[in-house]
């Protein structure tokens, strides 16, 4: 046994594999919650029949959990897994299957650099993540960024208007707020520079935040920095072609966007993808300025049981965010295409560059 | 005329900032949240069927057991999607309500063809036939969706009504007063 967790490769692939599935699982019951929120958002119960044989007949616990919903994301995958797959003709074979996958791998590879809590021993702190590099944050701006080239690619390939439509609107979308977000994103790593030696490490901004303000007000930058956290939202909302930025895929005036030609799995790619996406942006947000894994005035013990506790304040946040996501879906309606270029160009960069200024005014007086 | 200008108020910049109606929009779908749910879980829970509901038409005995029907054929002749089908008969010689003359030996309703248009029903002199209160009805062939007379005697049941026509005009014909 020791020598498999002491041997680096087969530790970072139990651990690679494990925050896999942990964050598939979230993706497949997001999918749920969406469904449930947004029924119960409008008067109904949402998916309440899926039951499996064994769990589902438990005298009290069974109905419940059917009733929740909860065997619904099994019999989802499973539908997508036996589908027929069909494709049409007119479609450029090669972009076509590729597309999917392209949007697929940069959500699931930005997760490598999220830390998602802390191991404390007696030598010091040690973060839990994949991949604890020190350009993390850029990593996670390229990386996700790259997830618009599967839509653009299915847009195009699928050789048809309406994809091709949602592929453009896409392209232009995801160009608009990349410039907001990265701007918003600044004051926050000039702010936390005392503590962090100026590093884009996204562990070191997380535990900065662990402080606080004259042992009161805990240090985490959503408080001293709500534009900044505004902006971001907003941007994260586009980033992942979220309603009220469901641009790509206007289901009302596009049929479904870029995904329109799709069926069977390479439909289920996408929609994996873009949960993901959420999931994976709510955690970046809750990393960068909901405090990560602090709790505030509670410090967290060592050992196993703080590394799990850590791990579950920082599931926690993310769960709380991907409610907001799906909250604010069931409630806006989309913006039109050029109110969206807009807010993006007109008001949100303005806003981010005003707030980056006021930043590095303010940074600059404090540090004098 | 006097017109009438309506002063509006410029907004000020947080209201234009679209925040605040955000902000309200967000309110109102989460009180939703934990209104109860108005949907009707159909298999296990029913509709109430409205007193005048046009459902599958039936046929109905009067109070005394006697089929309703004479067969007069209105409702056939009336029927816009000629769903109904009748075969009229002499009622024997041994049976109680002799009286009455007619009745129908064989009464078929097409229920493939009923449009529940209720034309049958407002048609019929005796109101022997009846849109009652079934909505769905299925069935796995097309002679199983065509109701024969027995079927729709069973689905009909009985009317209350008052009057006992055929009961008062065999009293007046025992009277000596066959032109009541």
């Amino acid at each position: 046994m020791d020598f498999i967790l002491e041997n680096p490769l087969i530790l970072a692939l139990i651990k690679s594999l494990l925050v896999v599935g942990v964050v598939m699982g979230m993706a497949a019951y997001a999918v749920l919650a969406e469904r449930k929120v947004c029924g119960w958002i409008q008067g109904r119960p949402g998916p309440n029949r899926t039951k499996l044989p064994l769990l589902g007949d438990l005298p009290i616990i069974g109905p419940f959990l059917t009733r929740l919903g909860i065997f619904q994301p099994m019999a989802d995958g499973l539908k997508f897994l036996v589908k027929e797959e069909p494709t049409p003709g007119h479609v450029k074979r090669f972009y076509y299957v590729l597309a999917p996958i392209v949007s697929f791998i940069p959500a699931m590879t930005t997760m490598t650099v999220l830390p998602f809590g802390l191991w404390k021993t007696a030598d010091g702190v040690q973060p839990l993540v994949l991949a604890n590099i020190d350009i993390g944050i850029l990593f996670i701006l390229a990386v996700s960024s790259l997830g618009v080239y599967g839509i653009i690619l299915a847009g195009w390939a699928s050789n048809s208007k309406y994809p091709f439509l949602g592929g453009i609107r896409a392209s232009a979308q995801m160009i608009s707020y990349e410039l907001a977000m990265g701007l918003s994103l600044l004051p926050v790593f000039m702010w936390f520079a005392p503590e962090t030696g100026g590093s884009l490490n996204l562990f070191n901004i997380v535990q900065a935040q662990g402080n606080h303000y004259w042992n009161v007000i805990p240090q985490w930058t959503v408080f001293f920095q709500p534009l900044g956290a505004l902006i971001f939202l907003v941007s994260l909302f586009a980033e992942t072609n979220r309603a009220p930025f469901d641009m790509p895929e206007s289901e009302t005036d596009l049929v479904a966007g870029f995904n329109t030609e799709y069926g069977a799995f390479k439909f289920g790619l996408f929609f994996l993808g873009e949960y993901t996406h959420i999931i994976i942006g709510s955690g970046v947000f809750v990393a960068l300025f909901l405090g990560g894994w602090n709790l505030p005035w509670i410090g967290l013990p060592a050992g196993i049981l703080g590394a799990v506790l850590s791990v579950l304040v920082f599931l926690v946040k993310t769960c709380a965010l991907i409610f907001l996501f799906i909250w604010v879906r069931w409630t806006l309606p989309r913006f039109r295409y050029d109110q969206v270029m807009n807010l993006g160009w007109k008001k949100l960069l303005p806003l981010a560059v005003a707030n980056f200024v006021l930043y590095l005014i303010l940074i600059a007086l404090i540090e004098s | 005329m006097a017109t009438k200008v309506v002063e509006r108020k410029p907004l000020s910049i947080w209201e234009r900032s679209y925040l605040p109606q955000i902000v309200g929009g967000l309110k109102i779908t989460f009180k939703n949240m934990f209104k109860p749910t108005v949907t009707l879980e159909y298999p296990e829970e029913r509709p109430e069927i409205p007193p005048g509901y046009r459902g599958v038409p039936t046929l109905v005995r009067d109070p005394n057991g006697r089929e309703k029907c004479v067969s007069c054929q209105l409702c056939e002749f009336v029927c816009p999607p000629k769903a109904i089908r009748i075969t009229p008969g002499e009622i024997p010689e041994e049976s109680e309500s002799r009286h009455v003359e007619k009745g129908p030996q064989e009464f078929e309703i097409n229920m493939l063809r009923c449009i529940y248009c209720g034309l049958c029903q407002e048609v019929c002199p005796e109101e022997a036939i009846w849109l009652q209160d079934i909505y769905s009805f299925t069935g796995y062939s097309r002679e199983e969706m065509v109701n024969d007379k027995q079927k729709l005697y069973e689905l009909g049941g009985t009317l209350p009504d008052p009057y006992y026509k055929w009961d008062r005009k065999k009293q007046a014909e025992l009277e000596g007063n066959p032109h009541h």
